[in-house]
């Protein structure tokens, strides 16, 4: 079996301006979904309480809203969850109250309703630890962006390190974007999810600036747009494959995962299709725009030491 | 050149036997059982115990499946839950004759039903979290700010009767603050007074400031170094306390650790009677004795107190019934000095009561305060999160020593219990708040073991799926080292004990997706150098090698996100971080060494080989 029969080099680098054009629009739009609507944090971040409960028969929804309206709970949101008999509440932090006392109170409001109804999962976040998570959150996604341009700078060259995390970085905008836009919630799992695509979408990039960097060796003669053209189609069927088999276990996840996973498994789907797209399109046009020249890469061979040879 | 030497091949056969080996008990389930452990410093759990417990189920006619002792206290597994819960309750009238006053915890608990032998070489199932077993997580901060005012009071308590001792007329003692101030009638009395306060309480650091002398007074906080062993001590006292009310609820495997500098993480895995564990954790209650402030005890100055007119040294409070008291803030006796308390009921009355026994120093303060102030009232006050509340307030009648005190007022039967047990299971040095709690009930863990485990093993079958259509033989390589990859990775996580959670089993599925990536670099480049007309063994030697130096920064990239995860992430994040950084470490020998063996195995002795099956590579 073949998907890839690519004769010649696609000439990526032609249309550079084109790639770089999508980008930032999709960029753009991401941002300003962002700044308008903003994530949907959820409550490990913001602090609050969540309870699951499960009912034997489908859940009304309505009725739990009222109930708790007339207990005088206010700011709540209730939803299902994963399937009709599973139900969410969220509750925003209340003063004078624990969360002991909180949960307790909600469950005696709903049993009175409707004596069938079970507790699952009680999760309460106090607001110091809410914003600690969400700073030690942003403080690993700074870290690992200069850990990772750091170890390009090293391995490769500067040029390859900064455009390699402008390009993911685009992917974890794109996705924030996303996830404002629909209001999805936003939670520590995605957050790992987002941490850890950075993390494989920078594979990507080192690929093909390692194809970059032997096509320098190479291809002596040629001009550095055809070498990233030749880089790009080398490796475009490694890329496609490879983000195939990750994209099959997260669509399992998505489908066998349940809602606990949910969210995780959309942001990991999000991430591998701008994966792809990113770390090769948006990568190479700025490595190029960086102006990257063989004397980066291909570092003059020193002369071997005489009495190594025998 | 596509041969392996003996000793690789044998490492690798190693590699996997190991594998196997710990990764096995996760397979055998779990067995019921009951864990018996000390529930007092004290008691030791020993043969001796041993002996007692399989005596009991004998007694009863219980047969289990097997009796042991380890570190963690005697355990015994039973066949069926029915059973383990007859065991449970034969063992604990055996052990526990009193069940007020229990020696031993006696918990149902779950085992690993793997044979003795896998426990033998300590191959042991995955630990899993709270979210797949079901279970109370609680994130608890201590009040250090408090714990301080605390400290400053006792302080002003001490330089008081200090000053008394040594005889310093006209001196007031008050905590101002974080601050001690004493008040002195002249500047002469301060001068004498001050060097001999400053060498009985090194813990003070009394600072001089400009206008002290004029003002006759001496003010001074705790010292920095003093405040942090008081931290210190706060955080290890309260984790004792926590151990010992923990201990009275009956769990199998609690969790209670420090972390950072004032919190404490405390898990208790299957625990159905959240809310129990909740109230017993989060009260915070201390014993204080005070006195009744007689002088303001009119209904005038009452009426005026509850209005908000509270004379100066007093608090306001009214007792269960309802009855308006003014109380002296000043505290005589804490519950510090407290070594039992056990509900009963009044000899008289018949009332549900508390009787107390002091330590030797509160019964000696308890029977000077009782021998000086015989007529007046003494106030019991039980104080929770802060806020006190009058238990009751006797009239002392005689002077009382020997430490035994009672406390009795309008209390019920449970009330008496629950009071008795907050109190005996010592006071906490601080007051603590639930910062962060997780209660996942059992029937959504074993959900969510179901779910991740079906999304890992479906998600397994059709990546390989896919790999052995598009690659062939190679991908079949691709397949086993893939599965070799998920042994290492879960015989690892056995054997480290890590804790699997469900961002774990997700780290798992995502990092079985990542590592496939090898392969196919490696496998595309095959294919490459198989289209540049290289010989099917050249272009075996040359596609690991040439793909290797990628693999190998790709991974670095992956692990540099992974380990800032670890560094910085909490709670289930963390779960995840572990099993992604320890994948991303198995699948590099995995798919780079036991692929290669195996194509090896297959090729490597075929001097003359004309094709290799690896997908079409017929273009160009």
């Amino acid at each position: 079996m073949e998907f890839f029969k690519i004769r010649r080099d696609i000439p990526f680098m032609r249309y550079a301006l084109t790639f770089n054009v999508i980008s930032l629009v999709t960029f753009l739009a991401a941002v300003l979904f962002l700044a308008t609507k903003g994530l949907n944090f959820s409550v490990e971040f913001t602090g609050g309480t969540v309870m699951e409960v499960s009912f034997d028969h489908a859940a009304d929804v309505e009725r739990i809203r009222k109930s708790l309206e007339t207990k005088g709970y206010h700011d709540f949101a209730v939803q299902n969850f994963g399937s009709s008999r599973d139900v969410l509440i969220r509750l925003p932090l209340a003063k004078g109250q624990t969360s002991a006392d909180l949960s307790k109170a909600v469950m005696t409001a709903i049993t009175t309703d409707d004596p069938g109804a079970q507790l699952r999962r009680v999760e309460f976040v106090g607001p110091q630890v809410g914003q600690e998570l969400a700073e030690n959150g942003a403080l690993a996604l700074l870290i690992t962006a200069l850990g990772i341009v750091a170890y390009l700078a090293i391995r490769f060259e500067w040029k390859f390190g900064v455009a390699a995390i402008i390009a993911n970085l685009h992917d974890v905008v794109i996705i924030l974007g996303f996830f404002a836009f629909f209001q999805w919630e936003f939670s520590l799992p995605v957050l790992a999810a987002i941490l850890a695509i950075l993390g494989y979408s920078v594979n990507e990039s080192v690929v093909v600036a390692d194809r970059i960097r032997e096509n320098f060796r190479k291809m002596r003669k040629a001009p550095v747009n055809e070498i990233i053209d030749n880089a790009i189609t080398r490796t475009m069927s490694r890329t496609i494959i490879t983000h195939g088999s990750t994209q099959i276990m997260v669509l399992s996840m998505l489908v066998f995962g349940g809602p606990a996973l949910h969210y995780f498994a959309v942001a990991l789907t999000i991430g591998i299709l701008f994966g792809i797209y990113s770390s090769v399109l948006v990568m190479a046009p700025l490595v190029r725009w960086l102006g990257v020249k063989r004397e980066d890469l291909v570092k003059p061979v020193r002369e071997k030491k005489q009495e190594a040879v025998v | 050149m596509n041969r392996y030497p003996l000793w690789v091949y044998v490492t690798i056969a190693a590699a996997l036997v190991i594998g196997f080996l710990y990764t096995l008990p996760n397979f055998f389930g779990e067995s019921p059982a009951v864990q018996v452990s000390s529930a007092k410093a004290t008691i030791k759990v020993d043969q001796g115990t041993l002996g007692r417990v399989e005596s009991a189920l004998k007694e009863n006619v219980i047969e289990p499946t097997g009796v042991f002792l380890d570190t963690s206290g005697v355990k015994a597994r039973f066949a069926n839950t029915d059973t383990q819960l007859k065991a449970r309750d034969a063992i604990e009238r055996a052990l526990n004759p009193d069940p007020t006053n229990p020696s031993y915890t006696v918990a149902l608990n779950l085992l690993s039903a793997s044979p003795a032998w896998l426990r033998a070489i300590h191959a042991l199932p995955m630990y899993l979290g709270l979210d797949l077993r079901g279970g109370v997580h609680f994130l608890l901060q201590i009040d250090m700010r408090a714990a301080v005012t605390k400290r400053l009071d006792s302080l002003a308590a001490d330089i008081r009767s200090h000053v008394r001792d040594k005889k310093i007329r006209g001196a007031s003692v008050s905590r101002v603050g974080n601050e001690v101030v004493i008040q002195f009638q002249d500047a002469a009395t301060l001068d004498q007074a001050r060097a001999g306060i400053e060498s009985a309480f090194p813990e003070l650091l009394f600072a001089t400031r400009a206008g002290d002398t004029e003002s006759r007074r001496l003010a001074g906080g705790l010292r920095p170094e003093a405040a942090k062993r008081l931290e210190e001590f706060a955080l290890r006292q309260n984790i004792q306390t926590l151990h010992n009310r923990i201990n009275e609820l009956g769990v199998a495997e609690p969790v209670i650790q420090q972390q950072g500098a004032e919190r404490i993480v405390v898990q208790l895995p299957g625990v159905q009677d959240t809310a129990k564990a909740k109230e017993i954790l989060g009260r915070t209650a201390t014993l204080e004795i005070r006195m009744v402030d007689e002088d303001n005890s009119n209904p005038t100055a009452l009426a005026a107190a509850k209005a908000g007119q509270v004379p100066f040294g007093s608090e306001y409070y009214e007792d269960r019934s309802g009855t308006p008291l003014l109380v002296k803030r000043q505290v005589v006796l804490t519950g510090e000095r407290l070594t039992d308390a056990q509900p009963g009921f009044d000899n008289q009355t018949q009332e549900p009561a508390v009787h107390l026994t002091l330590d030797a120093t509160g019964a000696r303060i308890f029977k000077e305060i009782t021998r000086e102030n015989v007529g007046k009232r003494m106030a019991i006050l039980l104080v929770e999160k802060g806020k006190g509340e009058v238990v009751t307030a006797p009239v002392i009648r005689t002077e009382i020593g020997g430490g035994r005190v009672q406390i009795s007022g309008r209390m019920t039967t449970v009330e008496a219990n629950d009071v008795a047990l907050l109190l005996r299971a010592g006071s906490l040095a601080a007051p603590m708040e639930i910062v962060e709690e997780r209660t996942v009930g059992p029937s959504l863990g074993a959900e969510n073991i179901e779910k991740g485990f079906k999304s890992t093993v479906y998600g397994f079958v059709a990546l390989s799926l896919f790999i052995i259509v598009y690659y062939q033989i190679f991908g079949i390589f691709s397949a086993i080292a893939l599965a070799a990859n998920l042994l290492f990775l879960i015989a690892l996580l056995s054997m480290l004990q890590a804790t699997l959670t469900l961002p774990g089993i997700a780290a798992i599925a995502l990092t079985l997706g990542m590592a496939i990536d090898a392969n196919v670099l490696i496998n595309e480049r095959i294919r490459e150098e198989l289209r540049g007309g290289a010989t099917p063994q050249a272009a075996i030697a040359a596609g690991y090698e040439k793909a290797f130096g990628t693999i190998l920064d790709s991974n670095v990239t992956t692990l540099i996100a992974g380990l800032s995860l670890l560094i910085f992430g909490s709670g289930p994040v963390r779960g995840f971080a572990v099993v992604h950084v320890l994948g991303i470490l198995t699948s590099l020998f995995s798919s780079v060494v036991v692929s290669r063996a195996l194509v090896n195995l297959t090729y490597g002795r075929q001097r003359k080989l004309d094709q290799v099956h690896i997908g079409n590579t017929a273009w160009k």
